[in-house]
């Protein structure tokens, strides 16, 4: 019963680590430049892939992951600097069809280069599970949860601590006046949606040994992780975790105590009762409106 | 202001009146029919659609759900339980109209992104409720639809007919029935903007607060556009599927959903005939990159991406606006 | 896989220069083959393995003559598995293209979607997957390459039934192939009596962790097997999640997965399961005499050193199609849809990967249960049981 109950939390914590990190950098983004980027996703599958392909190109693995990620964060820029910037002051859907737009780009370049097989990436460490208490925990996910925690530390510190953090900051909460304290606004914008590539880019290559990787990847986990954002309150990164975790945990729950036919609709039914309490997510910051 | 702005909307009317029934002239091929009748009822539903995302600023991801309701409704009523079609799209658009009030009424109250979210979510249960209720809705293999019957006589796309005297196929009859359906459609949704209750939603869209302030009942209102758009989603989605002959669950898939909304912000987001556009362009498109096989994602994705990015207004408020700017410009406009 | 790239830009410039090169030449009226796929897409599994083995064997056909004296010219669309779409390139092909004979549809839903269009147009059409709905009730103008869904649950619950398993614990994807595989397995459970099904579950086309399902079916009260029916990476997650827990049961697959890369993507957790397939994967297993050897070995070898990828179920269902699609119209001397139908549905004993087919006026697929044979997975490898 117990270690039942235990393999649907390791279960739901694993997978929910892989969104709260997808849901870090849709808030990222968001915070600097109030677009929800749906390409968020593919930034994920370019570390996958990447990595993966490297290796088989018999590229040493830890240079690959480098390399991956280096490549994610070019993605993240260009992104921002030929699809974003250049639509300006365009409406809000406008901008969030043109992420569209960019994520099906990325994935049908993704499509001609590697194809559209499904790909294996070994374990970091052991193949073998750990045990606790009657459950089992593949090593990969401590791995997972590890650097999620990690990268969650690294941002908070970096927005709290530096210079470069805050102006970020700065710049989301109004452009204007970031720019008159001497802000560069728009190396800030570049940078946010950099940081979010490398983000994403990493997640994906964590999580790639449990999921395997393709082309396609980036559309389910993108969706869910713009999910996790929107119950834990856009722009919170607090709330991007804790909206990660618990829609991980939901899901699994679900699947093993309800009904694994309908996991899914558990799961979006609980953020309807969330959003329903709770209109700005559990963490979401309370808006000012300007009249 | 307002003459002029109706003025502008009988001369669209008309021009798609024009547009529907001239096609056929060109078009021969039942092939072209077919994909004619599947892109006039999308429109439909993109018309209504655009009355709540264009009118009033509210932006749903779930869309295509309403559709799907509409569509299976009527197969399963119609399929198995031997109902006619026309009683079948009705009560489908009620029981769609009844789920959108119950559903729109807390949604509403949500703002932006979260607002998107939510019916992001509905859209999703839909969805996954089709897909999985295998023995009545047939699961993600589908069923297949009957024909539309009137009164007995049935409009099939395999059948012959004869109108006024002429020889007409069903694909003719069908694009000609839909194109109808489209043009009434859209003169609805006019005659809804230009009434007391569009220029109630438009002064939601512009500001909710002021709105209120004024008087304006916003929730009531929201409500009712959700509601009015949902119906339009469903009687499209029903006529779909008795044109097609076969539906699956992926005509309430979140793809589907992000299509349509695509559409709307294409074509011109307030332009009732502007969304009709995006519609075309968006269901014309694949056919045309199909010949580039698998160059067709990238291809796709990159003329989205240029045409949202160089007309953010969309197709046909862009191109209004460059006609206009020329008219001016040779009628020695200021500076 | 850069060989991929210049392979494809090579292919590019190749279609450019025959392009050209027919605007120049004569040619006599091409036979043309039409085809609808989900190349891309959830069913993607599916379409790019069976694009791929009809663009090579009409390459290879034409090499070698043609049929009938005529090139064979293949028109194919991609429908990224919606059943919409598939109606839509259907009609194209038929109205718009004008090919003279239909082989397509990955999945049931585009296939269903597009039959009514086909039987009014009165076209040949030879499908590619493999519901039991497609072919029965009968047809008059679809047939089929793959063995139902139904054969495989019966070939794989009457090996459970012979080794003594009486209560099956069954987990299914939620797409078309998975969820119609499951609904065949109740049935035939129930019908053959002796087997019980005590747990079902399922899991998305796009989950990535089934560790919850699983742990539900092994607690399910006297359950000695599990079957898991679905394609693509899902059974491979599916079938390292059953290694990690430790799970001793004796684990089945579907012919979803007869594939190489399921292997790869499984790895050493896959060691001991069994599953249906045709003898594509252990064509050295075959003895001397058995017919579907040669056919089978030439066509695995042909594809992996063409496209430098493994085999897979699916690309031999289009191959059979493909082959029974050319059989028939030299059978009938011509492309006359109708004679061509009559052709088609006149062959008795073609010898291909999937299986010995004949057909009929009532059996529009040609195979029975027994095409399928039981493999296991032995030292990575897959090993020919029966």
């Amino acid at each position: 019963m117990f270690s039942e109950f235990l393999q649907y939390l390791f279960t739901g914590i694993t997978i929910g680590a892989t969104y709260a990190l997808i849901a870090l950098g849709f808030t990222l983004i968001y915070n600097a430049s109030h677009v929800i980027n749906f390409a968020q996703g593919e930034f994920l599958m370019i570390g996958g892939m990447a990595t993966v392909s490297l290796t088989a190109m018999g590229v040493p693995m830890l240079l690959a992951i480098v390399l991956a990620v280096v490549l994610a964060g070019l993605l993240g820029i260009a992104l921002q600097r030929l699809a974003i910037a250049p639509a300006k002051n365009a409406d809000v859907v406008t901008l969030i069809i043109i992420t569209i737009g960019a994520s099906i780009f990325i994935r049908g370049l993704a499509q001609l280069v590697w194809g559209k097989q499904y790909h294996v990436m070994p374990n970091f460490s052991s193949d073998q599970p750990i045990e606790i208490f009657g459950a089992v925990l593949n090593s990969q996910s401590l791995w997972v949860l590890g650097v999620g925690a990690v990268l969650v530390a690294v941002l908070v510190y970096f927005f709290t601590r530096t210079l470069t953090g805050k102006a970020i900051l700065a710049t989301s909460m109004n452009k204007d006046a970031a720019r008159l304290v001497g802000i560069r606004t728009q190396v800030v914008l570049m940078l946010a949606f950099m940081v979010s590539a490398l983000l994403g880019s990493v997640a994906g290559i964590v999580v790639a040994p449990i999921t395997f990787t393709s082309y396609d990847i980036g559309i389910i986990l993108g969706l869910k992780g713009f999910v996790a954002a929107a119950i834990g309150g856009l722009g919170s990164g607090m709330g991007a975790v804790v909206g990660g975790l618990a829609l991980g945990v939901v899901e699994a729950m679900a699947a093993g105590y309800l009904s694994s036919d309908y996991k899914d609709a558990v799961a979006f039914s609980m953020i309807l009762l969330v959003l329903f309490f709770m209109p700005r997510g559990l963490f979401g910051a309370k808006i000012v409106e300007r009249v | 202001m307002m003459a002029r702005l109706s003025q502008f909307r009988l001369r669209g009317l008309v021009f798609l009146a024009i547009v529907v029934f001239a096609l056929p002239l060109f078009l021969s091929n039942p092939f072209h029919y077919g994909l004619a009748t599947q892109i006039a009822l999308i429109a439909g539903a993109v018309v209504g659609l655009n009355l709540l995302v264009g009118f009033a600023g509210q932006i749903s991801l779930g869309h295509a759900g309403f559709f799907g309701l509409g569509a299976y409704f009527s197969a399963i009523m119609t399929g198995t339980y031997g109902w006619s079609a026309i009683p079948a799209l009705v009560v489908g658009a009620v029981v769609v109209a009844i789920i959108a009030w119950v559903v729109g009424r807390p949604i509403l109250r949500l703002k932006g992104h979260y607002l998107s979210m939510a019916t992001l979510a509905v859209g999703f249960i839909i969805a996954i409720i089709l897909n999985n209720e295998r023995e009545i809705t047939g699961g993600p293999d589908g069923m297949p639809v009957p024909p539309f019957d009137v009164f007995g006589w049935e409009l099939s796309a395999f059948g012959q007919y004869s109108l006024f005297g002429m020889d007409i196929s069903g694909d003719l009859a069908w694009y000609l029935f839909a194109g109808v359906v489209l043009l009434v459609a859209v003169w609805l949704a006019q005659n809804l903007i230009d009434s007391p209750i569009g220029r109630a939603l438009r002064s939601v869209h512009g500001s909710e607060v002021a709105a209120s302030v004024v008087g304006v009942n916003t929730a009531k209102y929201k409500s009712l556009v959700f509601v009015i758009s949902a119906v339009y989603a469903s009687v499209m989605g029903a006529l779909y599927g008795h044109f097609q002959g076969f539906i699956t669950p992926s005509v309430a898939s979140f793809d589907f959903s992000i299509l349509l909304i695509t559409m709307v912000v294409l074509g011109g987001m307030g332009s009732t005939i502007g969304v009709i556009i995006g519609a075309v362009v968006l269901e014309l498109l694949p056919q045309v990159l199909a010949d580039f096989q698998e160059m067709e994602m990238v291809l796709f994705g990159l003329i989205l991406m240029l045409t949202m990015i160089f007309m953010p207004k969309g197709l046909l408020p862009t191109a209004a606006n460059f006609l206009t700017k020329r008219r001016s410009k040779s009628a020695g406009g200021d500076a | 896989m850069f060989n991929k790239i210049t392979r494809r830009a090579s292919k590019f410039a190749a279609v450019a220069a025959a392009g050209l090169l027919a605007m120049s030449v004569q040619a006599a009226d091409p036979i043309r083959i039409g085809s609808f796929l989900s190349v891309t897409g959830p069913a993607s599994f599916l379409g790019d393995p069976e694009l791929k083995t009809l663009e090579m064997y009409v390459e290879k056909i034409n090499n070698e003559g043609g049929v009938l004296g005529r090139q064979l010219e293949l028109v194919h669309y991609d429908d990224a598995g919606n059943a919409s779409k598939a109606r839509n390139f259907a009609s194209r092909l038929i109205r718009s293209d004008r090919v003279d004979i239909i082989v397509g549809g990955s999945t049931t839903g585009a296939t269903m979607a597009a039959a009514p269009m086909v039987e009014q147009a009165q076209i040949p059409f030879i499908s590619l997957a493999g519901a039991v709905v497609i072919t029965t009730p009968v047809k008059k103008w679809v047939f089929k390459t793959p063995q139902s869904d139904r054969m495989a649950a019966e070939r794989i619950l009457n090996d459970m039934k012979s080794r003594g398993f009486t209560k099956v614990g069954l987990i299914s994807g939620t797409g078309g192939f998975g969820s119609s595989g499951r609904e065949q397995t109740l049935q035939v459970a129930k019908e053959l009596g002796g087997i019980e099904i005590v747990a079902d579950e399922t899991y998305g086309g796009s989950d990535t962790d089934m560790t919850a399902q699983l742990t539900n079916i092994r607690g399910a009260e006297g359950v000695q097997t599990i079957l898991n029916f679905g394609f693509g990476q899902g059974p491979a997650i599916v079938t390292r999640n059953y290694a990690q827990l430790g799970i001793e049961l004796p684990f089945y697959q579907s012919h979803g997965v007869a594939s190489d890369g399921f292997l790869d993507l499984a790895g050493s957790s896959a060691e001991g399961l069994r599953l249906p397939a045709s003898p594509l994967l252990v064509p050295e297993s075959l003895p001397a005499s058995d017919p579907q050897k040669p056919v089978v070995e030439a066509y695995k070898s042909e594809y992996e050193a063409h496209w430098d990828a493994k085999v897979s179920t699916f690309g031999a269902y289009a191959y059979d199609g493909l082959m029974l699609a050319v059989e028939a119209i030299e059978k009938a001397g011509s492309t006359d849809k109708a004679a061509v139908r009559d052709a088609l549905e006149s062959i008795q004993g073609h010898v291909g990967v999937t299986g010995t087919f004949n057909m009929s006026a009532d059996d529009h697929n040609g195979l029975k249960a027994d095409s399928f044979r039981i493999l296991e997975v032995q030292d990575g490898g897959w090993k020919l049981i029966n």
